[in-house]
C-alpha cells in the first residue's frame, strides 16, 4: 500500500488500508521521540506552516514538535498575529502562503470546510488540524493508535463516546475511523447533544451513561464546551456532571481493562472525575505522546507523496 | 413598425391554446393571433419561429435587484437585462435593499429607474415593517399608490405574530397580498444548511425544516382567521407542502411558490462545502425534493419563482460559514423548469401557468395571457437547443450559480416587452 493523497482533510474519505498505513508509519516514528537526540533528517529542507485560525495550544505544539523532530522548518501563524484580523480573506492569505512555497500547510479553522477550500486553492499539501465541528482527523488517528497499541486491534471493540456529539469534530472523526476499522460504537449524552440522524453514521445512541458504559472496552469522554450552556444544550454544568461524569462508580459497568480517553483539555470533575482521569485505566497522556508520532507519520507520508 | 411572429408553436394556458399560430404585433399590442397572417411588405418585420415555442411573457414574482444599496451585486438595469435573457417580461423585486423599500421614496425610485432602463416590467414588493425590523407597519396605502404590488419582509421574517396579523388584515383591505419568508429565527439560529443526515456528516449547524414549517403553520392560521390573502415564498420542505395542501383543501386563501433549486437539488450537493449551493431556505433532503415536485404536479404549489439572489464573488468565495446565501437564478429558471416537462411531471401548458398566469394573478398585474389588445409581452424559446451554463457570459452581475457547467435543454430565443424585442439570441 502506497500513500497517494495530496491532503488529509478528514477521516471520512480514507479507506481502512490508508488508516492502517498511517498507524503503522506512526509506530515506526514513536521511537524517535524516546531518543536522547530526538531528531531525524527525514524532512530536512521542507517547510511546514502551521496556520491556526482558531486558538489551540496542544495541537499546534504537537504539529510543531512533529515537524521539528523530522528536521523540517516549521512556522506558526495564528489568527491573532496573522493578516486575517486586518480583513484579508482566507483565499488571499492562502495565495500568499502558497507564494512562499511551503511543502505542507496545517490548518485549524473555526469554519467547517475551510481546509477543503484551502486545498482547492493551493497546490501544497493540506492537513486539517480541526475544522469547526466537522473533523479533527489527526486526533482520531492518535486515538486509534492509542487503542490499537493497548488492545492489539480495533476490530470488534466496544467503544463509547460520551458528550456533545453534535458539536464535536473529535467525535465525528472517531466515528468515521473506528467504524471503518470494525469497532462497535455507542454515543451517549442528552438528546440535545445528539445530531440529527446520527444513527445513520453507524452508531448506537444512549441517553444514559450507565447503559452506554456496559461492557465498554474503550470510553472517550469529550470536553464540555461551557459556552453551550448559554444555548440550552444543557441546563448547567452541575446537572451535566451529575448525569454524565465518568466516575469510580459508573466505570464499574465497563470492562475491567477499559481504556479511558480524553482529547483534552480536561474539565476535571465535569466530564471525568480526577481519580479516573489519573487512574490506572487512563491513557490520556499516552494519547498526547502518540499524537506527535501520528503527525510525524502524516508529514512524512504527505511530503513523500508529492515528490 | 409591426412585428409578425410566424410559424411558432403558441402555448397559452389561459385559453387552452397549444398549436402553431402567427401573432401580429402592432404599436406594442397584440393585434391578431391566427393560423396564418400575412404582413404588409416593408412595414412588417417578420420573425420566423418554426420549431420555436411562443409563450405569454414569463413573470417572476420573487427577484432581488439589489438596487438601491448593493449595486455591486446587481442593479435594476443588469437585473432587468438578466430577466429579459431568461425570458421574463415582468419581475417583482424584493424590498431588502439599502435603504429597505419601506417608503414611497424607495418604491418610486425603483419604478423610475426601471422606467429609464425600459426593458422589462418591474414591480416593487415593499416591506411589511419599517426597515424590515418587525416592529412598525410600513405605510401600505402610500406604497401601493407608489407602485408596490405586494408586501414581504423577505430575508427578515416577521417573528411578531401580532404584527403579522395586522399586516395581513391591513393589506387585505387594500386588496394586496402578503408574501412572507417563513422562518422561525430561533429555530434556525446559527444554521448554515438543512438539518439532517448530511449536516450531521459535515458538522455544519443545521436549519431544520421545522423552522420553515412552524412559521407556515402560524401564517396559515393567521390567513384562516383574518381571511386575508397569503402567498408563501420559496417553499422548500415536504411538511410545508403538506400543510399548504391541507390548508387549500380547507379553503384558506393561500397560494405558494417554490424555486428551481428546490425541485432540482438536494443537500447532498453540500458535501464539498461549495458556497454556490448555500441558499436560504437551504437545499433539503431527497424526500423534500420529491414532495416539492409532487406539490408542483398536484397544484399545491402555484408558482415557480426564481428567488434570484445575485451576489458578488467577494460575498461567495469565502468560508462556507461566512458566504452569503442565494442563487443567481433568472437565466437558468426556464431551462431548469422545462426538465419538469421532460420528466412528465407537468405539461408545458401547466408549467407556463406557474411561470406566467398564476404569478400575474396573485400579484394582480397584467400579463399571463396572449390576448388581442393586450401588451405584447411574449417569450419565445427554442425547445431543442442544448446549452452549457456559463454564468460568466450572463447579463446578471451575480455569477453565483450551482448549475455552472450543467448542460440544459431549452433556451430563450427572444423576449418581447410591449412589442419591443428586449432580448434576442441573434
Amino acid at each position: 500500500m502506497k500513500w497517494e493523497r495530496k491532503d488529509l482533510l478528514g477521516i471520512k474519505d480514507l479507506s481502512g488500508e490508508e488508516i492502517s498505513l498511517i498507524l503503522d508509519t506512526a509506530e515506526s516514528f514513536l521511537e524517535v521521540s524516546t531518543r536522547d537526540i530526538k531528531k531525524v533528517p527525514t524532512l530536512r529542507g521542507k517547510t511546514i506552516i502551521n496556520f491556526f485560525v482558531e486558538a489551540s495550544t496542544r495541537t499546534r505544539t504537537s504539529f510543531e514538535i512533529a515537524g521539528k523532530r523530522l528536521s523540517a522548518d516549521t512556522i506558526n501563524i495564528s489568527a491573532s498575529t496573522s493578516s486575517l484580523v486586518k480583513g484579508e480573506t482566507l483565499s488571499d492569505t492562502a495565495k500568499n502562503l502558497e507564494a512562499m512555497n511551503p511543502d505542507v500547510i496545517v490548518i485549524r479553522h473555526s469554519c467547517a470546510g475551510a481546509p477543503h477550500m484551502l486545498a482547492r486553492l493551493v497546490r501544497q499539501s493540506i492537513i486539517n488540524a480541526g475544522d469547526g465541528t466537522h473533523e479533527h482527523p489527526t486526533q482520531a488517528l492518535l486515538d486509534m493508535m492509542t487503542i490499537r497499541n493497548r488492545k492489539g486491534t480495533l476490530s470488534g471493540l466496544n467503544v463509547t463516546i460520551v458528550g456533545d456529539i453534535a458539536h464535536s469534530r473529535v467525535a465525528r472523526s472517531n466515528i468515521y475511523g473506528l467504524n471503518k476499522m470494525g469497532a462497535h460504537l455507542t454515543v451517549a449524552g442528552p438528546a440535545t447533544m445528539m445530531p440529527r440522524e446520527i444513527r445513520e453514521l453507524g452508531v448506537k445512541v444512549s441517553f444514559r451513561l450507565e447503559e452506554a458504559l456496559q461492557d465498554a472496552d474503550v470510553v472517550m469522554m469529550l470536553r464540555i464546551q461551557t459556552e453551550r450552556e448559554q444555548r440550552n444544550i444543557f441546563p448547567s454544568l452541575r446537572e451535566y456532571s451529575a448525569f454524565y461524569c465518568l466516575n469510580g462508580d459508573n466505570i464499574q459497568r465497563a470492562r475491567q481493562d477499559v481504556l479511558v480517553m480524553h482529547p483534552g483539555p480536561v474539565n476535571r470533575g465535569v466530564e471525568i472525575s480526577p481519580e479516573i482521569a489519573d487512574g490506572a485505566n487512563s491513557v490520556i497522556l499516552e494519547q498526547v505522546t502518540n499524537g506527535v508520532a501520528v503527525r510525524m507519520a502524516l508529514l512524512y507520508l504527505l511530503t513523500g507523496a508529492i515528490e | 413598425m409591426s412585428i409578425l411572429l410566424k410559424g411558432g408553436r403558441v402555448v397559452d394556458p389561459s385559453r387552452n391554446l397549444d398549436s402553431v399560430k402567427d401573432i401580429l404585433i402592432e404599436e406594442g399590442k397584440i393585434a391578431a393571433i391566427a393560423d396564418s397572417i400575412e404582413g404588409t411588405a416593408g412595414e412588417t418585420r417578420v420573425v420566423r419561429l418554426e420549431g420555436k415555442v411562443v409563450l405569454p411573457g414569463l413573470v417572476d414574482m420573487h427577484t432581488h435587484l439589489r438596487e438601491p444599496g448593493y449595486e455591486y451585486k446587481e442593479t435594476i438595469r443588469s437585473g432587468s437585462e438578466a430577466a429579459a435573457a431568461g425570458g421574463f417580461t415582468s419581475i417583482a423585486c424584493m424590498p431588502n435593499t439599502d435603504p429597505v423599500n419601506d417608503s414611497r421614496a424607495v418604491t418610486e425610485y425603483i419604478v423610475k429607474r426601471a422606467g429609464e432602463c425600459n426593458l422589462v416590467h418591474v414591480y416593487p414588493v415593499a416591506a411589511i415593517s419599517l426597515k424590515s425590523e418587525g416592529r412598525t407597519l410600513a405605510e401600505f396605502g402610500d406604497l401601493k399608490e407608489a407602485g408596490a404590488v405586494a408586501f414581504s419582509d423577505d430575508g427578515k421574517p416577521v417573528m411578531d405574530s401580532g404584527l403579522m396579523r395586522r399586516a395581513l388584515e391591513y393589506a387585505s383591505s387594500l386588496g394586496l397580498v402578503i408574501t412572507p419568508h417563513c422562518e422561525d429565527l430561533y429555530l434556525s439560529a446559527g444554521g448554515l444548511m438543512n438539518e439532517g443526515r448530511i449536516s450531521t456528516e459535515l458538522g455544519l449547524p443545521g436549519i431544520p425544516t421545522l423552522a420553515e414549517e412552524v412559521m407556515i403553520a402560524r401564517d396559515l392560521l393567521l390567513a384562516e382567521y383574518t381571511g386575508a390573502a397569503l402567498h408563501i415564498s420559496h417553499v422548500s420542505s415536504a411538511g410545508s407542502v403538506r400543510m399548504i395542501r391541507d390548508a387549500k383543501a380547507r379553503g384558506i386563501p393561500v397560494t405558494a411558490e417554490t424555486a428551481p433549486h428546490y425541485f432540482t437539488l438536494t443537500d447532498e450537493t453540500l458535501r464539498d462545502f461549495d458556497p454556490s449551493f448555500k441558499v436560504n431556505p437551504p437545499l433539503r433532503s431527497p424526500l423534500d425534493r420529491k414532495a416539492i415536485r409532487e406539490g408542483l404536479r398536484d397544484g399545491t404549489l402555484d408558482v415557480i419563482a426564481t428567488d434570484h439572489a445575485p451576489h458578488a464573488a467577494t460575498d461567495k468565495e469565502v468560508e462556507f460559514e461566512y458566504a452569503a446565501s442565494g442563487i443567481s437564478g433568472l437565466e437558468t429558471a426556464l431551462a431548469l423548469s422545462l426538465r419538469l416537462v421532460e420528466d412528465g411531471l407537468l405539461t408545458l401548458s401547466e408549467l407556463v401557468r406557474k411561470m406566467s398566469a398564476n404569478p400575474a394573478k396573485i400579484l394582480n398585474i397584467p400579463g399571463g395571457a396572449l390576448l388581442p389588445g393586450a401588451d405584447a409581452d411574449i417569450t419565445v424559446f427554442d425547445p431543442d437547443r442544448s446549452w452549457v451554463v456559463d454564468p460568466l457570459s450572463w447579463r446578471s452581475k451575480g455569477k453565483n450559480s450551482p448549475f455552472f457547467g450543467w448542460t440544459l435543454k431549452g433556451k430563450v430565443f427572444m423576449t418581447l416587452v410591449k412589442g419591443r424585442i428586449v432580448y434576442s439570441e441573434d
